[in-house]
């Protein structure tokens, strides 16, 4: 460490402090800053040259008073201290406790930028998570070592989705050694108390490491923050074998600070004002899920991210989507319907689903049926728009199956309670009650086995009546 | 005195005076490895391959003396390498598990010997000149690696190595040029990847690239040599069509280069493309693949690098007279490594912060396709290019799509609705156009049937007329439509469902021969078209939509692999049969013409 303070800051604004006639300075290093009130910030050197220093402060630069700070160089990386008695703990995003205990103690560190994996070393991942919803096993299977994020928006329910699938995530006849590491950035108190509480109300906690920066916290801490906390997922994944559930919310604002310091760096603009390298960056986040050869442990991801105006195509879900192997989408319209879980089928996908379902992991229909749901649900949707303009009365009688289809669909299969914790096999057979609603001649994705084991068609059913006694 | 000036992410300002734009670079303790792309009196500017994390100002720089080139030469196939070609397997043994940097390990093994079979029409004394082949090496089983004169070697041969196990480094041959000066030929040779590798002339294009994909063989075809892009929003299918493409095409070696993509999308090839069978040679299909990759979590400047050593390699092997396909997923990404590098060199943005190079920077790479006459005179060999585009918000008319679309001759567009319909592959039949329909038909009329292209345009003529119809639908109501419309609307709907949709993961279907698509082609519409027939002569269409016979035909795909196309056969009899026994039915009534 070099021992002095160096007071040369010459400019500092949005979050960045710029110091002048320093040499030497090791690009990515770690650095305090101490302001007037002797209150000391974390940064980290992200440009350097023989002139000047560039540095990001996590804690922001407001309030600095140039003539009265104090920077300290200390020679190394930003680092996080790992020990197994981790678990359990709450710290802030550059790994400073947090629930008032001491810091740990340990010789083992890690710099929390990572290296990238070897693909050469990666495994495939392939073993099906049961998390008992079924719009997720069923249609959209999660896999150990996926990342898959959620794509929501204000007000709708995706913090009782994830604690509920915190709480029911499981291989189905595996009683495994498990770990969550929970990042959170910018949501309010009361959502880190709902966390919080659920993972004490369902016993993982003591399996829970939390890192957290709240809404009133310093947001560029948030660009740190997601690194420290798969550092930890790594080791605890890597080094202690543990499965570890990774849950980042929310990945909007993560990409709200990069963009404030990009503009503050002068940082050329790509859409909507953030940088072009906003792709690289939240890939160096999400690709840190995954499985190692020869590594008993797995990082399963899980990131939830709200879509500004609902909007998909904007750059963060967009980019997001294009990095993550799939996404779960939530549905305003559904959520109105008092519909829960209320995920939106059409645009969520599971990439890796295909090599983690059938005989060997779920059941051997599996893949058709969930292909045949999205075709089905598909064609009732474009009916249901037909409806809303020549009217349902218009309908054929088969445009009217799709109808009751769409709408058993929905409440049955989709909706189920928050308590609710379907096995897959149940999915699978609610998957049939529905399909059930359709003629065997509008099923073509299925085989013609899978017929006659499993669909319970009768021609003369009124299908209207028999899909409001299903619903209730 | 040599040294880091400046560090600003992966772009390094060093004081470096006689240095060429283009040369590599080591950079401090580490030895980073960068590329010179700019030049400002004594300082260049350098583009960094790996994490410029921990350089300081005042470390060291060394020149290195060259340009960014690969090692061409046999044990190339079946690896996985780094956008600058190093060995991602012999990089896990260094350093792990994960990447580490400073390591360097050559990309073509040293130790291990290959035999080699020298060209016994060559005789010492005799002229010889660059791309002739001194010899060969069995790379794999299916792959025989001609050993070749380097493009700028020309003279008389003074020795050829006799028939022996060598290891690459050995002397293959010597030969004395025109001024004297004697080569000394190795089993292997280095290329810059920047610069397109020499060949005698552009050939005209050939045959089709199958790829055992209907939607793409029958309505959108490729021809071997071609340039094709398939752009789509993300979950489309870009890389499942690539991968498809990757397993099942006709090309003899196929270059995969997962640019800024993920990690696990290759992991998925190399697990199991050692345990497929390609299906024209019968071998294991990793014997004639290479992957090339750069992930979207590794550095982002050897992502820009990582096209140009796919496509050097690829013209190599077609230097040995083969057909080669390079899929590249995605050229978006490469196209926002330049844009990164570009923002940070300042220069000005011209469209969504790209460089106003950009377009031409395309269309450079895309001319590396191509038919070929060999340098050597003997043969030619071909480089098909495919790349995916990843456009922001699937928003086709963004620059890299849109440049991109001037650029190649087949476009396969992905459709984000048929996509959420899991109609895959999500090929769109209205935007997709291909410009090889002529050189196709030439070869399916000769070597499947010479209706094929008859029949294609039926099929695409229903297929537009349906969407057409279904618009209207969507405005008045079904009840506006005549039996002819609708039947119409359920012709177009077997041929989606039975013909256009191909499930990568179904077995049976994953791969469709040429003939299995003709045929069932062929089924399909004569089914609407006896259909048609029927309701000319007083049918109800109520009656011909419920016949069973509809689903059956989109079963039959997946019922009849490449292999079964007798039993396929029985279907046809079987419409034959339905169809004449209506046939007897109406016939009492008075027959109308049926509409031309
Ligand atoms: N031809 C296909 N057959 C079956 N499934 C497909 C096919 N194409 C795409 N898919 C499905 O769509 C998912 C996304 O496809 P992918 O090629 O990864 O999309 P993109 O590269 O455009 O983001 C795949 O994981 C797979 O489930
Ligand atoms: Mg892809």
């Amino acid at each position: 460490m070099r021992e002095k303070e160096y007071r040369y800051a010459s400019a500092a604004r949005g979050g960045l402090l710029f110091m002048k006639g320093l040499s030497g300075v090791r690009n990515g290093d770690r650095v305090q800053v101490r302001d007037h009130q002797g209150q000391v910030r974390n940064g980290q050197v992200i440009r350097t040259t023989t002139e000047m220093v560039l540095i990001q402060v996590f804690e922001g630069t407001d309030g600095l008073d140039l003539e009265r700070t104090w920077v300290r160089f200390l020679e190394e990386p930003f680092e996080v201290t790992l020990s197994p008695a981790i678990l359990g703990r709450i710290f802030n995003g550059v790994g400073k406790p947090r629930d008032g205990r001491p810091a740990l103690i340990s010789q083992t560190k890690r710099n929390v930028n990572g290296s990238a994996v070897n693909p050469a070393a990666r495994a495939y991942p392939k073993e099906f998570i049961q998390t008992g919803l079924s719009g997720i096993d069923g249609l959209n299977s999660l896999v150990r070592g996926q990342k898959l994020p959620v794509f929501s928006g204000s007000g709708l329910p995706h913090n009782r989705l994830v604690a509920q699938l915190v709480r029911q995530a499981k291989l189905p006849g595996e009683e495994s050694n498990f770990a969550v590491v929970f990042a959170a950035m910018g949501i309010s108190h009361a959502d880190e108390r709902f966390f919080r509480q659920s993972f004490e109300s369902s016993g993982v906690l003591r399996n829970v490491v939390m890192f957290t920066n709240l809404a009133d916290d310093p947001p560029i801490e948030r660009l740190i923050l997601p690194r420290t906390a798969l550092t930890v997922a790594e080791y605890l994944a890597f080094d202690l074998d543990l499965h570890v559930l990774v849950v980042i919310t929310d990945m909007t604002h993560y990409a709200e600070a990069l963009r404030e310091v990009a503009t503050a760096k002068g940082d050329v603009p790509s859409r909507k004002g953030y940088p072009g390298y906003l792709y690289s960056d939240l890939a160096e986040i999400y690709e840190r899920a995954g499985r190692i050869r020869d590594r008993h442990g797995s990082i399963t991801m899980v990131p939830v991210l709200s879509m500004p105006s609902d909007d998909i195509t904007h750059p963060i879900p967009d980019l997001t989507g294009y990095i993550t192997e799939g996404q779960i989408v939530l549905s305003r319209e559904l959520h109105g319907q008092g519909i829960y879980p209320p995920i939106h089928v059409p645009p969520s996908l599971s990439r890796l689903m295909k090599d983690g379902i059938g005989a060997q992991y779920t059941r051997d229909d599996h893949a058709r049926v969930a292909s045949q749901l999205y075709a089905s649900y598909a064609r009732a949707l474009e009916v249901r728009n037909l409806a809303s303009i020549v009217g349902a009365e218009e309908l054929s009688q088969r445009d009217r199956q799709y109808m009751d289809f769409a709408k058993l669909f929905e409440r049955r299969f989709i909706g189920q309670g928050e308590e609710q914790d379907r096995s897959i096999i149940e999915t699978l057979e609610i998957a049939w009650e529905v399909l059930s609603l359709l003629p065997p001649s509008e099923l073509t994705r299925v085989s013609e086995a899978d017929l006659a084991r499993s669909h319970n068609w009768s021609e003369d059913r009124s299908p209207a009546s028999d899909s409001e006694a299903l619903v209730a | 005195m040599a040294k880091v000036v400046d560090i600003n992410g992966p772009i390094v300002i060093v004081h470096l005076p006689e240095v060429l734009i283009g040369e590599q670079v080591r950079l401090g303790e580490l030895g980073l490895l960068g590329e010179v792309i700019g030049r400002e009196q004594e300082c260049a500017v350098v583009q960094v391959y790996e994490s410029t994390e921990a350089l300081r100002p005042g470390e060291s720089v060394e020149a290195l003396g060259h340009p960014l080139s690969v090692e061409l030469g046999p044990g190339l196939l079946g690896q996985i390498l780094d956008g600058i070609q190093r060995p991602l397997t012999a990089i896990a043994a260094q350093s792990g598990d994960f990447i580490g940097r400073g390591v360097h390990p050559p990309a073509l093994d040293r130790e291990k010997r290959w035999p080699f079979v020298p060209n016994p029409l060559l005789k010492t004394g005799q002229r010889i000149q660059g791309g002739q082949a001194l010899g060969t090496v069995r790379e794999t089983q299916s792959i025989e690696h001609r050993i070749l004169v380097p493009p700028d070697i020309d003279g008389e041969l003074l020795e050829l190595a006799p028939q022996g196990d060598y290891t690459i480094e050995e002397i293959a041959a010597r030969v004395q040029d025109s001024k004297g000066q004697i080569h000394s030929l190795r089993f292997y040779q280095r290329w810059p990847v920047r610069k397109p590798r020499p060949y005698l002339r552009r050939s005209a294009v050939g045959k089709p690239l199958l790829t055992g994909q209907r939607v793409l063989d029958t309505f959108f075809p490729l021809i071997k040599g071609g340039k094709a892009a398939v752009p789509g929003p993300f979950g489309a299918g870009k890389t499942m069509v690539q991968q498809q493409i990757a397993r099942w095409s006709n090309a003899d070696i196929v270059i995969y280069v997962g640019c800024g993509e993920r990690g696990n999308e290759l992991v998925d090839i190399l697990e199991t493309f050692p345990e497929l069978i390609d299906p024209h040679t019968g071998r294991s299909l990793m014997e004639r693949t290479l992957l090339v990759a750069n992930t979207s979590n590794m550095p982002v400047v050897a992502r820009e690098a990582s096209i140009y050593v796919g496509v050097t390699m690829a013209e190599y092997y077609r230097d040995q007279g083969y057909d080669v396909v390079m899929v590249a997923d995605s050229t978006s990404r490469w196209a926002e490594a330049l844009r990164e590098v570009s923002g940070r060199l300042g220069q000005m943005p011209v469209e969504e912060g790209y460089p106003a190079y950009l377009a031409s920077r395309l269309a450079a790479f895309y001319e590396r396709a191509g038919c070929v006459d060999l340098l050597g005179g003997e043969g030619s060999g071909s480089v098909t290019l495919i790349g995916a585009v990843s456009p922001p918000g699937g928003d086709f008319s963004e620059p890299v799509t849109s440049h991109t679309k001037e650029i190649i001759q087949t476009f396969w567009a992905l459709s984000k609705e048929l996509a959420d319909a899991r109609h895959y592959p999500s090929v769109d039949w209205a935007d997709s156009f291909s410009g090889y329909i002529q050189d196709a038909a030439a070869w399916w009329s000769e070597s499947v049937d010479t209706r094929w292209e008859r029949l294609r345009a039926e099929a695409l003529g229903i297929l537009s007329r349906a969407d057409e119809l279904a618009r209207i639908v969507n405005l008045v109501g079904p009840e506006a439509l005549s039996s002819q419309q609708r039947w119409e609307l359920a012709g177009a709907q077997v041929i989606r469902e039975g013909f256009l949709q191909q499930s990568a993961l179904d077995e049976i279907d994953s791969y469709c021969s040429p003939q299995k698509q003709f045929r069932l082609l062929e089924l399909l519409l004569n089914l609407y078209q006896r259909g048609q027939r029927l309701l000319a002569q007083g049918a109800s269409v109520q009656r011909l939509l419920e016949l069973p016979l509809l689903a059956t035909a989109k079963r039959l795909k997946s019922q009849y692999s490449s292999e079964q196309l007798d039993e396929m056969n029985a279907f046809a009899q079987e419409i034959d049969d339905i169809f004449s026994a209506l046939d007897q039915e109406y016939l009492a009534v008075p027959v109308k013409q049926p509409a031309a």
